[in-house]
């Protein structure tokens, strides 16, 4: 379990780490390498070179602003999981976080590294696509926008083209009304989940739904969202939301659970979590 | 005794290294070594036709790459079968290398040496291996339809049939009231040390001696193994086990093919050289247990005693049987556990499969046992709706009927005779302890919550301590210090602290004076191995042994200096002194100087040995006849048989009704091993053992698909439990001296795993109402149990019966 061999670039800034991606096009980004250095290990992946971004300072940051959370491609998981700021803005980040591996792995682990890297059993990418948030990517060439549906294209791989770099993730702040909620189960505290849902419930001024949706990992090979609105209705049937879920998805079976195990624990994640959503929008519809 | 030490509990010795980085593990050592890696056949099965090296020769840095055929002589034979056995007819064991046909994925194929570990991967990844695949025999059911063959010369897949009888059972179970049969299923484990295996060999070219630094459990028979091997005399090999991150079982077996490799290796290049296992090659190429399939038919009285059980046993031992068929020996005999059976008969069929080895896993064999005679407990009772535990309290061997021969033969080759133990006392404990009376109304108080409860038991008795031998050596320096050495190794079990306990307590001296070496063949020659919860029993019985013939000496050549009888004499705190007076004292340190007359003084203290310092008769030798200078004492203990630990635990579980997934809110140990040298030291034994129990009860398996690839070989898909998953162990303990040995101990290393699927299966019944016959219980597996039992009534364990 030692990598093959590659070249390696320690770039300090934004220009220089575009510069190095630019002349390798087969080189990888190394942020936190939490699913990287594993890969290389194993010998599973075998990039020609890591630019290594651990020194461009510019990268390490952390935006909470009233329209959002804008996430840098340094912050680890851990900064953005405490930070109270974020928290009131954007409290799906937390919720979500804390069910992201161990704290060991979260004190090195980035919030971006993990969108980039496009796990679709992981929470983040679940997250910024429930949120229908964005990632911003750099060139040599220049920079563009990628909305979160467009940006997850299937089972690690992402809309990110060779030489690019995701240099911040922005997670839009949650509407007046809306409450949010994650619940995933794994076998293991800690293990990607067997199946996971994040949850955000809009109410209306008449506090009945007016915006039901869950974005979901573990069970298709990108994030996916549903729109729950009409199968929970506007006194909000969670219980058919939960059975249209189940109808709607289709899990694939792997070592550790069967697809009908999945498809039945989505429902009841689905159902937790958007009552869970609902209860938090109500209290804060109140405040 | 003078100095209480022994029963205490003493803190461990060892932490202080080991918790500050300072313990030498084997990669710690040998740092300008070459490396050695491993090409690995990536097929269960497949006839080797080509293998081409030309790519791997251009990598910097390559030294040298072997195949089977650069193996000369007896390097190049087939590994070892330890243990023999007459029932073992049709006994395998792999090449170093593979010859021609490989078995089992990860099965070495070509050993890589290079200046470092990066480089040697990089070679063997390049290596090109032209193999013609055979068809893959994997799982138990494939394994017994024998379609394929795993080896062309064993009919069936069959490696042996052995029948464990006392009684007619099939009459037995004709005549009784009752009767039920079933079947049971465990899937495989692993050992899964944290530190994997490795090797460091070092040729001495000028002196034509090997040192070989192995992270093994044996090191005196690694010795064996590789200086016949290497045609070398024992003598000229030295194996070391330097501290060791975890064995359980796995590092037991010996010479693994890396074992003999890389010394011959070192010999051959004249280059130091060192391999070590990384987690991918461990789950591969090291060894698994536990998988086995049981048919179970028992009868039964109307109180539950058990009349007769007859129970098939197939058991997947892999590819090879380097280690014999003793884990399911151990399964048939320990099935027992602390009941006394009116007839039993059981029948054990070993079958070859193209998967990892087979070989014993903390437990070894004895979960598997358990397992079965618990559930059938558990059946037994859910049929005539009596309690669990009343219907194992129907079936004890009691108090006064030790010793109980249970009329089979144990995995030591001798009769499976019970020394002691209080079964009833420790049932007694158990209720006591998990709250088993009152259980019924918490039950009913969760499930008004919406909460879904249930409790189980289980209760086993472990034989421990097997033989043949093991040695003590003790040396009281002139400074004072005991050197105290035994030839098995260490894994964790703490060693360092409660042999030293056992010999401060023997000779009356401070812990602190105490350093115990273990695994070093320069420091003792003789030893078998740990393994079988047996380094307390049989080293520790050596070293008191040991201790004694020093004390006796000590005493001695004291009361010569003291001018007094060595009757009169008793050490305390190192002082060799005048019972009740201690103004009529001489230290061991000066006892130790006395022993050895000198000629020469090479400081103050070796004065007083010197030929016109010490008075004994001019007529008489310096050194007795009979006697030998110093002060120094070595014995062995060598048990007639083995000496049978017990307990029980309970456990009480909540499986959630929706997500079906089942947490342990609380698990109870009481256990029984005899004297306690440490408590402390032992409870650590049981929480790490109910741990590895826990992750066997309820994560743990190895995903071998049809065409055997291991699917799930690395620590994010073998779901070894994290200490999240462990719940907080409550223990009490039972002492029921050994009658066999000076200390009255018991082993105690691998009880905490033993029941603890058992344990879980029966709570998880209890709360669900449905049937649990096969582990690990994933939360997959429970809700397919509930939609089947929802189809068919069968499944489901009768509402009334479901009584406390």
């Amino acid at each position: 379990m030692k990598p093959p061999p590659f070249g390696y670039h320690a770039p300090a800034s934004l220009g220089e780490a575009l510069d190095a991606l630019a002349a390798a096009p087969g080189g990888k980004v190394l942020a936190g390498g939490q699913s990287l250095i594993p890969l290389l290990n194993m010998r599973l992946a075998a990039p020609s070179d890591l630019v290594d971004i651990n020194r461009v300072a510019e990268l390490d940051t952390l935006h909470v602003r009233d329209d959002g959370v804008r996430v840098g491609a340094l912050a680890r998981h851990a900064r953005v999981e405490r930070s109270a700021a974020a928290a009131a803005v954007q409290p799906l980040l937390g919720q979500a976080l804390r069910h992201v591996a161990h704290p060991v792995i979260r004190n090195r682990g980035t919030v971006v590294g993990s969108l980039a890297h496009a796990d679709p059993a992981a929470e983040m990418p679940a997250v910024l696509a429930v949120l229908g948030g964005t990632v911003e990517a750099a060139s040599a060439r220049g920079r563009r926008t990628i909305p979160a549906a467009d940006f997850f294209l299937g089972p690690l791989e992402s809309a990110l083209d060779p030489g690019e770099l995701a240099v911040a993730a922005f997670f839009p702040a949650a509407p007046p009304r809306t409450g949010t909620a994650f619940a995933e189960t794994a076998r293991r505290h800690g293990d990607y989940a067997l199946s996971g849902v994040a949850a955000v419930v809009s109410l209306d001024e008449d506090l009945r739904v007016g915006d039901a949706r869950a974005g979901y990992l573990g069970i298709a090979g990108t994030p996916l969202v549903l729109d729950l609105t009409e199968a929970a209705g506007h006194h909000g049937d969670w219980a058919a939301a939960a059975a249209h879920v189940r109808e709607r998805i289709d899990p694939e079976p792997d070592i550790h659970a069967g697809a009908a195990y999945r498809r039945h624990l989505t429902g009841v994640l689905t159902e937790r979590a958007l009552n869970a959503a609902a209860a938090d929008a109500l209290r804060k519809a109140e405040d | 005794m003078g100095t209480r030490v022994f029963g205490e509990p003493v803190k461990r010795r060892e932490d202080g290294r080991l918790l500050t980085g300072r313990g030498r593990f084997l990669d710690d050592l040998g740092r300008d070594a070459l490396a050695a890696a491993f090409a690995r056949s990536p097929h269960a099965h497949a006839r080797i036709a080509d293998i081409d090296v030309s790519e791997a020769l251009d990598v910097d840095g390559l030294v040298a790459i072997y195949t089977w055929e650069d193996l000369p002589g007896r390097v190049g034979e087939p590994l070892p079968l330890l243990i023999p056995h007459p029932a073992l007819t049709h006994g395998r064991t792999g090449y170093p290398l593979a010859r021609d046909v490989v078995r089992h994925v990860g099965e070495p194929v070509a050993m890589v040496v290079a200046r470092d570990r990066y480089l040697a991967e990089d070679a063997a990844e390049r290596i090109r291996v032209e193999y013609e695949p055979l068809p893959a025999v994997v799982g138990i059911e494939t394994a017994s339809r024998a379609e394929h063959l795993v080896h062309d010369d064993v009919p069936g897949n069959v490696g042996a049939v052995l029948v464990q009888e006392n009684g007619d059972a099939p009459a037995a179970i004709e005549a009784a009231p009752h009767v039920l049969e079933f079947s049971l299923s465990i899937e495989r484990s692993a050992s899964m040390p944290l530190e994997g295996r490795g090797v460091y060999a070092r040729w001495d070219a000028d002196d034509g001696s090997l040192r070989v630094y192995s992270s093994t459990q044996a090191s005196t028979s690694v010795r064996a193994a590789i200086a016949a091997r290497l045609g070398l005399p024992n003598g000229k090999v030295e194996v070391v086990a330097p501290d060791v991150g975890g064995g359980f079982g796995v590092k037991i077996v010996h010479p693994w093919p890396e074992e003999v490799l890389v010394p011959w290796a070192a010999r051959l290049l004249d280059r130091e050289i060192k391999w070590t296992e990384d987690r991918r090659e461990h789950f591969v190429a090291a060894a698994h247990e536990r998988g086995q399939l049981q048919d179970v038919r028992v009868g039964f009285d109307d109180e539950g005693r058990v009349l007769g059980l007859d129970v098939r046993i197939r058991h997947d031992h892999g590819a090879y049987t380097p280690y014999g068929i003793i884990i399911p020996i151990v399964t048939s005999t320990q099935l027992l556990g602390p009941y006394r059976i009116g007839a039993y008969r059981a029948e054990v069929v070993s079958l070859y499969t193209n998967t990892l080895i087979v070989t014993p896993y903390r437990g070894a064999g004895r979960p598997q046992g358990v397992f079965c005679m618990e559930r059938t407990m558990d059946r037994i009772a859910r049929h005539l709706g009596r309690d669990r535990a009343d219907v194992r309290a129907a079936n004890f061997i009691q108090p006064d009927e030790f010793p109980y021969d249970q009329g089979l033969t144990f995995q030591d080759g001798r009769p499976l005779i019970y020394d002691s133990g209080d079964y009833p006392e420790l049932l007694r404990k158990a209720r006591e302890l998990i709250g088993w009376d009152g259980f019924g109304a918490e039950r009913s108080a969760a499930a008004a919550r919406g909460r879904r409860l249930g409790i189980g038991l289980g209760v086993y008795v472990e034989g421990t301590g097997v033989g043949p031998y093991e040695g003590g050596h003790v040396e009281i320096d002139t400074a004072g210090r005991v050197h105290v050495s035994t030839g098995l190794t260490s894994q964790g079990q703490s060693h360092e602290t409660v042999f030293a306990q056992i010999a401060a307590a023997e000779l009356g001296v401070p812990i602190g004076d105490v350093q115990v070496t273990t695994g070093d063949t320069r420091r003792f020659g003789y030893a078998v191995g740990t393994f079988a919860s047996r380094a307390a029993v049989m080293s520790g019985n050596a070293i008191a042994l040991a201790c004694r013939k020093v004390r006796d000496k000590a005493l001695r050549i004291a009361g010569e200096a003291l001018e007094a009888d060595p009757r009169d004499l008793d050490i305390t705190d190192g002082v060799v002194h005048v019972r009740g007076d201690m103004s009529a004292s001489v230290p061991l340190r000066t006892v130790a100087v006395l022993s050895n007359p000198l000629r020469y003084a090479f400081d103050e203290e070796a004065a007083a040995a010197t030929q016109f310092a010490v008075g004994r008769p001019a007529t008489e030798p310096p050194v007795a006849s009979g006697d030998e200078p110093g002060l120094e004492g070595r014995d062995y203990y060598s048990p007639v048989r083995s000496t049978f630990a017990a307990g029980a635990h309970a456990a009480i579980v909540e499986v959630d009704p929706d997500t079906a997934e089942i947490a342990i809110l609380r698990y109870a140990v009481v256990h029984d091993c005899g004297r306690l040298i440490n408590p402390m030291v032992v409870e650590g034994q049981i929480h790490g053992g109910v741990a590895q129990g826990v992750g066997g009860a309820l994560y743990e398996r190895m995903v071998y698909d049809e065409s055997g690839q291991l699917l799930n070989a690395s620590f994010m898909d073998f779901l070894m439990p994290y200490a999240t998953e462990i719940p907080r162990i409550e223990t009490d303990h039972l002492e029921t001296p050994s009658p066999l040995n000076p200390l009255g101990i018991k082993g105690a290393g691998e009880a905490g795993v033993i029941p603890v699927s058992a344990v879980i299966a029966s709570a998880v019944e209890d709360a669900e109402g449905v049937r649990v016959d096969a582990m690990p219980l994933s939360p997959d597996a429970l809700y397919t149990l509930r939609e089947r039992a929802a189809q068919d009534p069968s499944l489901r364990v009768p509402e009334g019966a479901r009584i406390v």
